[in-house]
């Protein structure tokens, strides 16, 4: 992999900042003492972890009768959280090996982090595979495991199969692939490492790296081999998470657009989601320089594609639902919009379709807060979005006399908390101990800048000398 | 062998012979501890343990510890010493009997397991019941093994036992009775003439007893109006029926022996002979009952109205036949002119029927009937029936005895006036002055808990008795069970008590022998076994009773009012919980009523305009006053009620009946006095949720879903009315059914299926129960029912018609102020392109070789993704575990309660779907007896719950595969007729076929 910048490219990493100062202002975060930021936020994590911990359990404990479900609406906040999380969890994947093969350079500095939240938030997810279960200690049977049945076997015709082998193929490709790139820099750390448990640890996890042109050259290769795989689960993850819904008979489930639908949406909260934790992360661990005004503008400019993709896609579904002539069909989509659960609906077009179009605009897409608000906001319509299709679909389909309401209730709310407690308490503990910026690769890309700094390196000697 | 001095020896001490050796040479075991060591040594003090007593102690105590850390579950299971003749382990034993609740009735056979009755169904040898049931007769096998009726006999509410409290009831009895003091006893309807008979040996020891009989759902006025006797209908014999505010096909009498002659008039077939005509049947009434629900042409009136709504009747009916008209009051309902022509032009074939308690407005209905040919048709006075036999006069007037102090004693059979009368308060104020007063019931309820002695009756699952339902026609009660609490049955009391022999068993059957049956033990024996005795067809008699309809149209002129805008309360009876005998019953209160599909509760139903006239919306808490008598409770806005009425359901308020049934809704007995006049209602700012298991009321217009048509243009086209998707393909327009992604199942040896008769479903929903108890179906209780998780796998949805266009989807959601109503049962549609078979990752639910879609408990994982992918929406999940658990405290949460647990069905744990089985371990049980017999099965053999118990038979349950099945012949007839799949476009092709409804009405409404 070349590593070569265009000279009439901006920088992307300014501050004119030295190997040296690349290796010591990211080690800095994981060698020295917590901040007190990071103790506050990661103090709050905890809390709010240890809440939703347990009204996990109680709902593991009771039964899922404590969640607001019902006959009728037999998935609500439980698959939405999952879908969400899952749809998140696109980025981190989309930032290291699509942008990589198209060498989209700018990724460098994100990617670590963007990989990181992809596998918490796929824990997430997969956390709401469990808690959804009513039996969640029997999980292991939706797996093709050889048992003392005979020939029981998992139904390879359930889409909640394919969605267990996607996931679980996604998570450890995924995991794979971070923890790759974290080699380098891990050996980095244990090199510079002062204590003799960093050294052993990080020595433990660099695997002996050595940094030798043949180490190097190996890991370059598996990093193209590795987006090579990772870039087809980028499509089919979310592909398949859709056909729960796409391949079932309710009306406004039953709809062959999901795939791509589903997947444009998962790029845009997934990349919305990177975007509010890099815009907290370059002010937290004063990483301006890493990540700048430009990474910042490339995201939004990637957010307002793909939030037009998916406004494009809740028209079409729309359209076909009235050329279909299905009445179903055509009751499901009116209902969503003018039934009970409208406000969901226009929740889920202001936030999705509206507020990206604002990224039009340079100034807007250029402001830091406006671009925190608008991602907090692009992954609130999103939950919504997940929310709309699968309860306003289930709570009035077919036959009238089912018809029913779905309203959370607080477990509902403490299990989707709980996500969130599980998310940044990994994120804090990633955050605090590993390196959240590609070292190595970060460098890779400053070669035009550091012969710029050789230069004025060695003016001022000179002057020094006089 | 060369003799040798040799000496071998064991160790230096025996070569040397050391004295410490020596002294021990005799004792094998050497220097070791004895057990004579250690007597007489205490283990406590620790000097000495040795190392038996050490292995005793660990023993001991690892024991002792163990035994006391585990608790072990002590499973009450005895084997059989000596088995019993007739008990076979897992084989069913079926018994005849009879189930009598106050004047209900139903001949009956009893299904025991291992000695205890589990189910109960219909007998199909009684001509009366003809094995029909009613939901509270299915679910009385439920309050058998109710765990808070009384365990023994009580005095001052202390446990006493049968001896102390016959000693000390007698004694003073007989003081009274030597005083002269007036004994009274009170009871419902009596139908067992034996029991009859046990009171008048009573009475004639104690000459000043008198027997009151009184009836919590009265039809005194009725009975009045036949000079004191019930008549019995045939409404099979109809072509016109006519009711004013009977509810003939829920509550009225008895309901669901009507319901099976009115199903008969209703029932058409497709075939190009086939039958064609239906009875029309017109309802007018206040509230919209069941019965109201199936007519054709329906209107209500106020309460205040009935009575010259029975005289605007017989004025119709009179202008047409002749007769001398009545002074007219220009009441307003509609449809009352065709009725009376219709019930003229089909004269000898109509019938009219009112629910009304009123004298006077009975004796117009009963001037009606004369004028179009009832009697001696479908009306036959020669032939009378006994299930209401109270009267009103005398319980009024021991009421007003018992008040001034007149009454001496008072024994309460197995009656509960206290809650279930209407002066019920003033009862209680008078019961302190009576000197002694004993109940019979089986509980110390609202009158028991007043009482000096309580002397709880036995079940009738646990008691002899007998029946006369209808005169000649008898019937027999024999316990399938002993008795389980120390109860004792009320006739052995009264023998007891009369001085004579306890045993009531012998004296039925003596009573039998002596003067009911012809033929002796044989033919005793013959009457236990088949459950019913009907020596000889019932008398017909067309004389109609005398009135003097004049001055009974003076009385009603005085009593109502052609038009008032006043407030009304109407009391009416549900379907479930009739009148609330049987409160404390689980089952009942989760039924789900057929109309209202509330269960849990009570509640003031008034119409929609009338709501915002007093701008009250549904689950609104108000205050409902009339004459002092005030109770609180939820509105439920109820379409097709009359204008300005509030209606209220007797049966709930109960104090004193149970932990299911105290404190759920309020009691409107008091209401049926006072009703009429000084009415208010006042919201209280608060709300509550009513229980409802259906919460959007109209079909919205989706043809797929329920299909009708009027008799008129199916008589021309079978296929009038039938919606026929068809989807468009590059081919053209094809039949939605013939584009499939599968290749079929392929059904060797059976298909079993189910077709359901729209037209004869009346919506009562005995199936529902019959469903709950042979599958073991939980209660779920009144909040869950709110959160919609009720469990029940049969369900009945209601559906209102609505006045908007069909593409006003908005307008479509409102039901018409007097809505048609179709009822549509709704189970497992055992579909064989299964939408639920296709998503469940572990094969939890799969397809059987006979059609079923089945469903393997132990395999599911609880994704739910299989009752979201339902249509139909039959699936259910186990959301809690709900047996053994504190907050579902019904009887699946105590020893007894589940008792009544069908052992071939599996209770489902936490976190569980399931769903309607088909009743598979009937087909199973069916298919292994032919097996065992080498024979297929004969169609009928094997019957699902809830077809075997429709009254109507509305249910056909069946082989398709076997094509001299009832159910084969009816799809080869009604396939190019009234049979369709629910939501056939979608093509999961159900093995559950639905027959079109038809209504008798003139011409289609829209056109």
């Amino acid at each position: 992999m070349s590593h070569v910048v265009s000279p009439i490219r901006e920088k992307l990493v300014t501050g004119g900042k030295s190997y040296s100062d690349v290796t010591h202002d990211i080690c800095k975060q994981v060698e020295g003492e917590p901040t007190k930021e990071w103790k506050i936020a990661f103090g709050i994590s905890t809390l709010v972890f240890a809440y939703g911990a347990y009204c996990l359990f109680y709902t593991w404990w009771q039964g899922i009768g404590v969640w607001g479900l019902n006959k009728t609406v037999g998935w609500a906040w439980d698959i939405t959280n999952f879908v969400w999380w899952v749809g998140i969890g696109h980025a981190g994947t989309l930032i290291s090996a699509v942008l990589l093969l198209f060498r989209q350079k700018w990724r460098t500095s994100i990617n670590r982090s963007a990989e990181a939240m992809t596998i918490f938030a796929v824990l997430c997810a997969a956390s709401f595979i469990l808690a959804h279960m009513g039996r969640p200690w029997l999980a292991h049977w939706a797996l093709p495991l050889p048992n003392t049945y005979g020939s029981l076997w998992v139904n390879f015709n359930s889409p909640l199969v394919w969605d267990v082998f996607a996931i679980s193929t996604y998570l450890s490709v995924s995991l794979l692939f971070w923890y790759m790139g974290l080699v380098p820099d891990l050996a980095t750390i244990r090199d510079r490492a002062t204590t003799k448990g960093r050294k052993f640890w990080y020595g433990f996890f660099s695997l002996g790296w050595t940094g030798s042109s043949k180490t190097w050259a190996r890991y370059e290769y598996m990093s193209l081999i590795l987006a090579g795989i990772s870039t087809p689960l980028v499509l089919s993850v979310h592909t398949i998470v859709s056909m729960d819904f796409a391949t079932s008979v309710i009306p406004g489930w039953h709809t062959t657009i999901f795939p791509p639908y589903f997947v444009a949406g998962a790029i845009f909260s997934g990349f919305a989601m990177v975007q509010t934790l890099l815009l907290i992360t370059r002010v937290v661990f004063k990483l301006e320089d890493y990540i700048t005004i430009e990474h910042i503008e490339m995201m939004n400019i990637v957010i307002t594609v793909t939030g037009s993709v998916v406004g494009i896609a809740y028209l079409t579904e729309f359209f076909i639902a009235w050329y279909s002539g299905v009445e179903y069909e055509s009751y499901a989509f009116i209902n969503r919009a003018t039934g009970p659960y409208w406000w969901a609906y226009w929740m889920m077009m202001t936030c999705n379709v509206i507020s990206p179009q604002l990224f039009w605009s340079k100034a807007i897409r250029t402001n830091l807060m406006v671009s925190f608000f608008l991602s907090i906001v692009v992954n609130v319509g999103m939950w919504f979005e997940r929310f709309v299709i699968i309860v306003t679909s289930l709570h009035r389909d077919y036959l009238p006399s089912s018809w029913a309401m779905f309203s959370p209730t607080r477990y509902d709310i403490g299990d989707y908390i709980f996500s969130f407690g599980l998310f940044f308490t990994l994120f804090f503990l990633f955050a605090k101990f590993l390196p959240v910026v590609n070292m190595a690769e970060v460098k890779a890309v400053m070669k035009g800048v550091s012969s710029e700094f050789t230069i004025k390196r060695i003016k001022p000697t000179k002057k020094t000398e006089e | 062998m060369e003799n040798s001095n040799k000496r071998y020896w064991k160790g230096i001490e025996e070569l040397t012979n050391e004295p410490s050796f020596v002294k021990n040479v005799h004792n094998e075991f050497g220097n070791m501890p004895s057990e004579n060591d250690a007597k007489g040594e205490s283990l406590v003090d620790g000097s000495t343990t040795h190392r038996r007593d050490f292995l005793k102690v660990l023993g001991f105590g690892v024991a002792a510890v163990s035994l006391a850390a585990c608790e072990a579950p002590v499973k009450k299971t005895i084997p059989y010493l000596n088995k019993p003749e007739d008990v076979e382990p897992t084989i069913a034993n079926w018994y005849a009997s009879t189930y009598t609740d106050g004047g209900e009735y139903a001949s009956i056979l009893v299904k025991t397991r291992e000695g205890r009755p589990v189910k109960i169904e219909g007998n199909t040898l009684s001509s009366i019941s003809k094995g029909t049931l009613s939901g509270r007769a299915h679910a009385s096998v439920l309050s058998l093994y109710d765990n808070e009726k009384l365990k023994g006999p009580q005095t001052n509410g202390k446990a006493t036992d049968w001896q102390s409290l016959d000693a000390a009831f007698t004694a003073k009895l007989s003081a009274v009775a030597a005083k002269g003091g007036q004994i009274r006893i009170v009871s419902n309807t009596i139908l067992s003439p034996s029991t009859k008979k046990v009171i008048a040996e009573f009475a004639a020891k104690y000459p000043t007893t008198q027997h009151i009989t009184y009836d919590a759902n009265p039809t005194f006025g009725l009975t009045q109006a036949h000079g004191g006797i019930l008549p019995s209908i045939d409404f099979s014999k109809a072509k016109t029926i006519v009711s004013l505010g009977a509810d003939f096909l829920g509550t009225w009498v008895s309901p669901t022996e009507f319901a099976a002659q009115w199903a008969i008039t209703r029932r058409v077939s497709s075939e190009k002979d086939g039958k064609k005509d239906m009875s029309r049947h017109y309802q007018f009434e206040t509230i919209l009952s069941n019965t109201g629900a199936n007519a054709d042409y329906r209107a209500s009136y106020k309460p205040s109205q009935e009575g010259l709504v029975a005289i605007a009747l017989y004025n119709a009916v009179a202008r047409l036949t002749g007769a001398p008209a009545l002074a007219d009051a220009a009441v307003k309902v509609d449809h009352l002119d065709k009725a009376a022509k219709d019930l003229v032009a089909s004269k000898g074939a109509s019938i009219v029927v009112a629910g009304s308690n009123d004298t006077a407005v009975q004796q117009i209905v009963v001037a009606i009937n004369t004028l179009v040919g009832a009697y001696g048709t479908t009306i036959n006075t020669a032939s009378p029936v006994h299930y209401r036999q109270g009267n009103d006069a005398a319980m009024a007037n021991f009421i007003k005895e018992a008040s001034a102090g007149q009454i001496a004693a008072v024994i309460f059979y197995n009656a509960n006036p206290v809650y279930n009368h209407p002066q019920g308060a003033t009862l209680v104020t008078a019961l302190p002055k009576i000197e002694l007063s004993l109940a019979t019931n089986d509980r110390a309820d609202e009158t028991g808990a007043l009482c000096q002695f309580n002397a709880p009756d036995s079940h009738y699952l646990e008691s002899w008795n007998d029946a006369e339902p209808k005169a000649g026609f008898y019937s027999l009660t024999q316990p399938t069970i002993s008795t389980i609490f120390k109860t004792r049955q009320a006739q052995a009391s009264f023998l007891t008590w009369a001085g004579l022999s306890n045993d009531f068993a012998a004296y039925v059957e003596k009573n039998w022998e002596s003067n009911i049956l012809k033929g002796g033990k044989i033919a005793w024996n013959k009457a236990l076994h088949d459950g019913v005795y009907e020596p000889s067809a019932a008398a017909v008699s067309a004389v109609s009773p005398t009135v003097d309809i004049n001055a009974a149209a003076a009385v009603i002129a005085k009593k109502y009012t052609a038009s008032s805008t006043a407030l009304e309360i109407a009391v009416y009876e549900k379907v479930g919980l009739g009148t609330g005998s049987q409160a404390n019953n689980p089952w009942l209160q989760e039924f789900p009523e057929p109309v209202t599909k509330a269960c849990w509760d009570n509640y003031a139903s008034i119409s929609q305009p009338t709501a915002t006239k007093l701008n009250l919306k549904q689950g609104d808490v108000v205050d409902v006053t009339a004459n002092g008598y005030k109770v609180t409770l939820p509105v439920l806005v109820q379409p097709g009620q009359a204008q300005d009425t509030i209606a209220i359901a007797i049966g709930y308020g109960r104090t004193k009946a149970g932990k299911s049934a105290d404190g759920v809704g309020i009691n409107a007995y008091p209401f049926i006095e006072n009703g009429m006049t000084g009415v208010s209602i006042t919201s209280t700012g608060e709300t509550k949720a009513i229980a409802q298991t259906q919460t959007h009321h109209t079909v919205m217009a989706r043809q797929a879903v329920v299909q009708e048509t009027v008799l008129a243009a199916f008589a021309k086209n079978p296929m009038s009315g039938r919606y026929k998707p068809m989807v468009s393909t590059s081919e053209g327009k094809k039949d939605a059914t013939e584009l499939s992604l599968w290749n079929g199942h392929k059904y060797n040896n059976h298909a079993w299926g189910m077709v359901i008769d729209l037209n004869t479903c009346t919506g009562c929903s005995a199936c529902v129960i019959s469903c709950s108890a042979e599958n073991n179906v939980p209660v779920v209780g009144r909040q869950e029912v709110v959160n919609r998780r009720e469990m029940h796998w049969m369900r009945i949805d209601r559906y209102y018609s609505s006045d908007a266009e069909v593409e006003d989807l908005q307008g479509l959601e409102i039901a018409s102020d007097n809505p048609e109503v179709v009822f549509q049962p709704m189970l497992c549609q055992h579909c064989n392109n299964a939408p639920c078979e296709t998503v469940c990752p572990v094969l939890a639910t799969t397809h059987s070789s006979e059609g079923l879609n089945q469903m393997t408990y132990n395999r599911c994982i609880g994704t739910r993704y299989c009752a979201n992918n339902c249509p139909y929406k039959v699936r259910r999940f186990n959301w809690f575990r709900y047996f053994q658990t504190d907050d579902f405290d019904f009887n699946l949460n105590n020893d007894l309660g589940r008792m009544v647990l069908n052992p071939d069905v599996t209770v489902r744990s936490r976190g569980v779907m399931e769903k309607c089985s088909m009743c598979v371990q009937r087909i199973q049980e069916g298919k292994l007896t032919a097996k065992k017999e080498s024979r297929r099965p004969v169609d009928g053999e094997i019957q699902v719950a809830c077809a075997q118990s429709c009254p109507t038979n509305a249910i056909t349950f069946g082989d398709m595969n076997d094509p001299v099945s009832a159910i084969s012949k009816l799809l080869t007839v009604e396939k190019e007729g009234r049979a369709y799949h629910v939501i056939e476009e979608i093509n999961v092709k159900p093995n559950i076929s639905y027959l079109m409804k038809v209504r008798n009405k003139d011409a289609k409404k829209e056109a």
